[in-house]
């Protein structure tokens, strides 16, 4: 399964699991509790470990199966906690993702949920949507690409409106915000699918909020289907998985499929799409901070010129990366993924190919055990991922590590890293350049006051 | 405001009533859509075998078990660091389907000659106990191959709370137990039991019986070696920490070894001082000198400790503190500790205590005090409110509830990367009780501040709109 691996198992995985990418979706949508269906330990996991990134409460339900049920069937435990999760929390939507247990053990789900219906019919329930995602096959990106299709297909109607859908996949809650600040310099009415860029990063509470306000409201999740399009980001996803295709092929939404828009080139496609759509042509303030960039790229080109440095992440922030990197002078040199769609190579090729005199070497469905063993011989100067490859790679090479995607669980600001748009790669851009310079400082006895 | 939440959990929240009796329920099964602080079996056989430094640690099962739980916990060794790194089967549709031993034995394999470990503990998750493989007869023949011990964890997640965990990792420990040669071992000797080395706690606790003229056979697990492990039937006594995760192999030990065992903790100066004292009371007979040198060695340390906590009393007292831990014996420490910084505990907790745990917390607990057995994010946050406590003491999963509603938090697990054990620890926990409680950012929050800091918030004065799409 592995490319060109001869390992049968996994050391220090560079990819999660299959329900932690659903709940994170499930967090975006407005009233919407995650509820885990397996055993508690998952999601007492789980939630540790988002929490960690967010530092923001992140309660997540489970069925809290037991012995007899994983021999019996959890049917009853999921309903009572269903029951539960409707009473306290006063859920309006509940995001019903499952676990490999209930996976194992053939728990149906459809017929549970049905029998839920009949039975308790007259309350007023709350919509559930359920997602299957056993962990043993995919990763958490399956899981929250699934869970907004789950989302879609339960919600969607044919209703009109002039909100065109945004399925931005897997970015900060500073992303988030950013694409409302563009969208609304565009005058393009937006649904942003999920947004938790105030359920996880929210602001200070006086009375305990048993759901984190903010979320797409459920209201524009049913208007999705009679939207004037999609733009749904990602270069390795596959439409008959997603939302967006979903949308497409049940009320006809044109899907326009762009990459995650990180650096120059794959922002201009993004506002080349947005200008498309709204009718308008790029605001001033986004040509503004274009020109900014450019002009960075200039000033700055000479610190990054010819770097060599390594990429990791989820699939489609990798190929995002591999496209800022290459554009701004960087030499990837390695591009590795835990995920293994089987299009990240293509997808590598088509962001960096007119750029890059040699292809990087592309990875997928490798763990941060072969990366580490692949670094040792293309010694990068950077490395561009998340915090887990700290240790590992950037502490052991000692080569400067900044900071980016999911999780961050050893710097603090994790929730306000941006990476999308113009100004995404503007900050990209002076955090390697300094990175960069910052070695060069240190590494030197002379002590330079201006580099 | 004594609302209950969850009515089915009504009896595990009592309010301290010296008129009445005390009774908690406990040791039940977490409620199905209530979000629990609890883990899994997995956990607590992790938690407690996972700082053994020279052993392989391999989840059996998919990713994320494994995942989750890569380098999370600030267990420190002070040679090898192959429990740092997270191993696992990684199991697949097909492994499911048509079992998992293959890979599982090939895994060992590879792993083995890659890292050369003086042992392998193999964990079960939830999903190797439904597709049924033998890890028995798995670890067997690695053992047999490789010449190192290879012992199955059966941790499978669905089976219970951390308690079963503490359970399955103490029966495993148990077969490494009793394989090495001890004719070296010192008659005045000790197995420290119940410690993982947080933030390097260990090592001021073995500091602390060498003085003392005790020799450390084992540490468990802390800074654990598998050769000491092996050699840890030869000790005189074990001490062990905490209420749940080690205990049971020190009762296997006194089974089989006739080793004794006392309790102790080392968090707050009386439990540090007790153990010690306890520790020296056991050996007086063999060296009549040891209590002396105990008291000596409490004495210098309070001497420096002492002054240093009363400039922190000075502004803590009176102050209200929460506490919600794993273990309910790590709450008795903290409730005294926030005696000596002159702060009340008004609300205590645990996630697996047991019905006299709770009973000796309401003892030593004033009137009013909320106790509470397998707390949920809802609850915890009713009483933070209700109490208008200034400190929450808890884990990871509990600081944004503290942080959310504006108290003041200190991080008392597995992930603290600060000393609290030992009167040096004890310096620590004033130190960081002090710099969350005395913050000046908790009068801009909400519940001090009395205004809203949320921009979510919407306009509420239409003279003067916050939003330019409000003026007409
Ligand atoms: S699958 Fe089971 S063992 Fe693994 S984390 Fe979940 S509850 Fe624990
Ligand atoms: S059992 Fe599956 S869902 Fe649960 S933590 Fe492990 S990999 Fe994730």
């Amino acid at each position: 399964m592995k490319d060109g691996s001869p390992f049968v198992s996994t050391t220090n995985a560079c990819k999660l699991c299959t329900p932690l990418g659903a709940c994170l979706a499930f967090k975006g949508i407005e009233g919407c509790v995650p509820f885990l269906h397996g055993s508690q330990g998952c999601a007492t996991y789980m939630r540790r470990y988002i929490i960690s990134h967010f530092r923001e409460p992140v309660d997540i339900a489970s069925s809290a199966l037991g012995e007899k049920n994983a021999i019996y069937g959890g049917g009853a435990n999921l309903k009572k906690g269903l029951l539960n999760v409707m009473d306290k929390y006063g859920a309006k939507a509940i995001g019903l993702a499952t676990t490999c247990l209930t996976e194992t053990i053939g728990d149906d789900v459809k017929m549970i949920l049905s029998e839920f219906r009949s039975e308790f019919g007259d309350l007023s329930l709350p919509a559930i949507l359920p997602v299957s995602t056993p962990s043993y096959s995919g990763t958490h990106m399956d899981g929250f690409t699934g869970a907004l299709r789950a989302a879609v297909d339960v919600l969607a109607g044919e209703e009109k409106t002039p909100a065109v859908n945004v399925l931005s996949g897997f970015v900060s809650p500073e992303d988030i915000r950013h694409l409302k600040t563009i969208c609304r310099a565009f005058c393009l009415p937006a649904t942003i699918l999920p947004d938790y860029s105030d359920t996880l990063d929210g602001g200070a509470w006086e009375e305990y909020e048993k759901i984190s306000p903010g979320g797409t409201p459920i209201a524009a999740i049913r208007a999705m289907g009679g939207a004037p399009a999609s733009l749904e980001f990602g270069r390795t996803l596959d439409p008959a998985r997603t939302a967006g295709g979903l949308l497409e092929e049940r009320f006809g939404v044109k899907r326009l499929g762009l990459g995650l828009p990180i650096g120059l080139r794959e922002t201009d496609a993004f506002m080349a799409a947005l200008e498309e759509l709204s009718g308008r042509c790029l605001p001033r303030a986004l040509g503004a901070e274009r020109a900014r960039l450019v002009d960075a790229l200039v000033d700055g080109h000479k610190y990054v010129a010819g770097k060599r440095c390594l990429i990791y992440g989820e699939e489609d922030l990798a190929v995002g990366l591999a496209s800022f990197a290459a554009e701004i002078g960087l030499v990837p040199v390695l591009v590795a993924s835990g995920g293994s769609s089987g299009r990240l190579t293509s997808a590598v090729a088509a962001v960096s190919g007119d750029i890059l005199r040699e292809q990087p070497q592309v990875a997928s469905g490798v763990d941060f055990y072969e990366i580490a063993d692949k670094a040792k011989t293309l010694a990068p100067d950077l490395i561009l991922g998340n915090s887990k490859g700290y240790r590992v790679l950037a502490k052991e090479l000692n080569v400067p590590l900044v900071r980016v995607g999911f999780p961050i669980h050893d710097r603090f600001g994790a929730s306000r890293v941006i990476h999308l748009g113009y100004r995404g790669a503007q900050s990209l851009f002076d955090r390697v350049a300094n990175a960069l310079i910052e070695k060069k400082q240190a590494d030197s006895d002379i002590g330079y006051g201006y580099i | 405001m004594e609302q209950v939440i969850f009515t089915e959990r009504a009896n595990q929240i009592v309010r301290k009533d010296g008129a009445v009796d005390f009774t908690i329920a406990c040791n039940r099964d977490s409620l199905a859509g209530a979000v629990s602080q609890r883990a899994c079996v997995f956990c607590g056989s992790r938690v407690v075998l996972y700082p053994i430094a020279d052993a392989l640690h391999l989840v059996h099962g998919p990713i994320g078990c494994a995942a989750y739980t890569w380098d999370i916990r600030g267990a420190l060794s002070s040679g090898p660091e192959l429990h740092r790194l997270s191993f696992s089967t990684d199991l697949k549709e097909k492994d499911v389907i048509f079992g998992g031993e293959k890979k599982l034995y090939q895994a060992l394999t590879e792993l083995i000659a890659r890292h050369k470990p003086s042992a392998a503990f193999v964990y079960s998750t939830c999903i190797v106990g439904i597709i049924g493989d033998d890890l028995n007869a798995v670890a067997k023949r690695v053992e047999a191959e490789q010449g190192i011990p290879v012992i199955p964890v059966a941790s499978e997640g669905f089976k219970g709370n951390k308690r079963e965990g503490y359970h399955a990792a103490c029966k495993a420990l148990s077969k490494l137990v009793g394989r090495g040669d001890v004719s070296a071992v010192s008659p005045l000797s000790v197995n420290i039991l119940g410690d993982f080395n947080l933030a390097g706690e260990i090592w001021i606790i073995k500091d602390y019986y060498q003085r003392m003229g005790v020799e450390v056979v084992a540490t468990l697990t802390g800074d654990g070696r598998v050769a000491d492990i092996e050699k840890a039937h030869g000790a005189a006594l074990n001490v062990v920490q905490c209420s749940g995760a080690t205990q049971d192999l020190a009762v296997m030990m006194q089974e089989t070894y006739g080793t004794p065992f006392i309790r102790a903790s080392y968090f707050g100066i009386e439990d540090m001082s007790q153990a010690l004292y306890d520790v020296a009371k056991f050996f007086a007979e063999k060296d009549p000198g040891i209590m002396d040198r105990a008291k000596a060695l409490v004495r210098d340390e309070l001497s420096m400790l002492y002054p240093k906590l009363q400039e922190y009393k000075k502004d803590l007292k009176g102050k209200k503190a929460a506490v919600y831990v794993g273990g309910a014996f790590k709450a008795f420490s903290l409730v005294k500790s926030f005696r000596h910084l002159g702060m009340d505990v008004v609300v205590v907790g645990s996630q697996t205590g047991t019905e006299e745990d709770y009973k000796e917390l309401a003892a030593i607990t004033d009137e009013g005090t909320i106790i509470v057995d397998d707390a949920n994010p809802l609850e915890l946050s009713a009483f933070i409110k209700e109490k208008d406590v200034d400190i929450f003491v808890g884990g990871v999963k509990e600081r944004p509830i503290a942080f959310k509603l504006g108290v003041g938090f200190c991080d008392h697990n597995h992930e603290r990367k600060e000393a609290l054990e030992g009167f040096a620890g004890m310096l620590n926990f004033a130190r960081e009780v002090h710099a969350t409680v005395m913050s000046p950012v908790w009068r801009f929050t909400p519940r001090r501040s009395g205004k809203a800091a949320s921009a979510a918030t919407s306009c509420t004065s239409p003279e003067r709109p916050c939003d330019c799409a409000e003026v007409k």
